[in-house]
């Protein structure tokens, strides 16, 4: 069933009580309510699997061309998604580049719990605001070098003032940052991280 | 009717209440006033605000040698200075970094910059780094225009030089040429705080 025809159906039920109008139908429609919300959650983690396997595969096809970079570059609108996934992992996504000193101290930690990750239920999305300029010469490299294994994109949209405050109202936009979430709730710091930090932070979500 | 109108406003009001959890308070907001200082440039000689007696306002910038996003800001930096120097708001700038964790922002790397790209404003070292966490910046290039008056500087605007790092010639909105701007003729400043990234400001 699509989000489309269970929003309908959801249109017609309070069309229903406004006309018949008592307590009964109203214990009954609370009920229906429920059983459609759950449904709605059931399409959208599909939903959001379905992008994902697609995004690995473009992911695959862009390591196989020859001309690309191998790494999946987003605008704030293409990244959004990444930040919203309503599946029942707690999604770990740090802002770096390569240019950032701190950054780099910290991926260690957070490749480390990437690696935990399959186990623990949760996953890492490491996401670069390297500049278009360091891509092929610096990033790209990088990742080779560090032989890095989490999932890594590209952010590059240069209205930042726009999507800054859209990640996190307090973010001034220093990097390192991380944004950690899950289904019922998201924190956001801008710091570096310990491993043992990182770890007890992402605990707390469970 | 009435128990779902309930439900919607408990709903309404749970999500807007974890969204508003944590207000950060650090630094300065728009109307404050910005403290004064006695820094040394490049060569050692002190600089503070004070020492401008004919300015309007100033351009306090702080910016290093090393971050990339400075780096593709400084030229426009040096356009600020010299089409606002004229009119009363100069350029300052700090170098908030520890030379002691970021070795290429030590003086003589200033110094060697200053000197390769022409840097028309004074190039200061936040000794100590006491100034930076005053002012609230937490990475470079962070811009605070100020606006003397009677009792000091206040504080106008905050935050990025304008809407595009990468291509200046792919520039939409100038923030901190029309919040001059606006200053000077004394109009309200439209878009009074702005956010960019940036290099965390390196310190202990």
């Amino acid at each position: 069933m699509s989000a489309y025809k269970i929003l309908l159906n959801l249109f017609f039920i309070i069309v229903h009580c406004i006309i018949l109008w008592d307590l009964e139908t109203i214990a009954m429609i609370r009920m229906i309510l429920c059983f459609s919300i759950l449904l709605f959650i059931g399409c959208g983690i599909k939903e959001s699997k379905k992008t994902k396997s697609e995004t690995s595969e473009l992911v695959k096809n862009e390591f196989t061309s020859p001309d690309s970079l191998g790494i999946p570059i987003y605008n704030f609108d293409e990244l959004e998604p990444l930040l919203n996934k309503m599946d029942d992992k707690i999604h770990i996504i740090n802002f770096w580049a390569t240019w950032c000193g701190p950054c780099i101290k910290e991926l260690p930690y957070f490749e480390k719990i990437n690696q935990e990750g399959k186990a623990n239920n949760w996953e890492v999305i490491l996401v670069s605001l390297d500049m278009p300029s360091m891509w092929k010469s610096k990033l790209v490299p990088f990742i080779k070098a560090k032989n890095l294994r989490s999932e890594v994109v590209v952010l590059n949209d240069p209205d930042q003032n726009n999507w800054i405050p859209k990640i996190d109202k307090n973010w001034s936009g220093s990097i390192p940052a991380t944004l950690i979430y899950n289904r019922k709730e998201r924190k956001f710091y801008e710091q570096p991280f310990t491993y043992e930090m990182l770890k007890k932070e992402i605990q707390e979500f469970r | 009717m009435k128990y779902i109108l309930v439900n919607f406003v408990f709903i309404t009001f749970f999500l807007s209440y974890t969204g508003y959890l944590k207000e950060i308070d650090k630094g300065y907001g728009i109307g404050d006033y910005a403290t004064d200082f006695s820094l040394p440039d490049i060569n050692g000689k002190k600089v503070s605000l004070a020492d401008y007696k004919d300015a309007k306002g100033f351009l306090v910038i702080f910016t290093c040698n090393t971050c990339p996003y400075a780096i593709a800001y400084e030229d426009r930096i040096i356009d600020l200075d010299k089409k606002y120097k004229t009119k009363g708001v100069p350029v300052i700038a700090i170098n908030p970094n520890d030379p002691n964790l970021q070795p290429s922002d030590g003086v003589e790397y200033m110094k060697k910059r200053a000197m390769q790209k022409g840097f028309t404003f004074p190039y200061l070292v936040d000794i100590g780094q006491e100034i930076f966490p005053q002012y609230g910046a937490t990475k470079t290039p962070h811009v605070y225009l100020l606006e003397k008056n009677k009792l000091g500087n206040v504080v106008r605007y905050i935050g990025t030089i304008d809407d595009n790092y990468s291509n200046a010639s792919a520039v939409k909105t100038k923030y901190v040429e029309n919040a001059v701007d606006a200053m000077l003729k004394g109009e309200e400043i439209s878009i009074t705080t702005t956010r960019a990234i940036g290099c965390s400001i390196k310190s202990r």
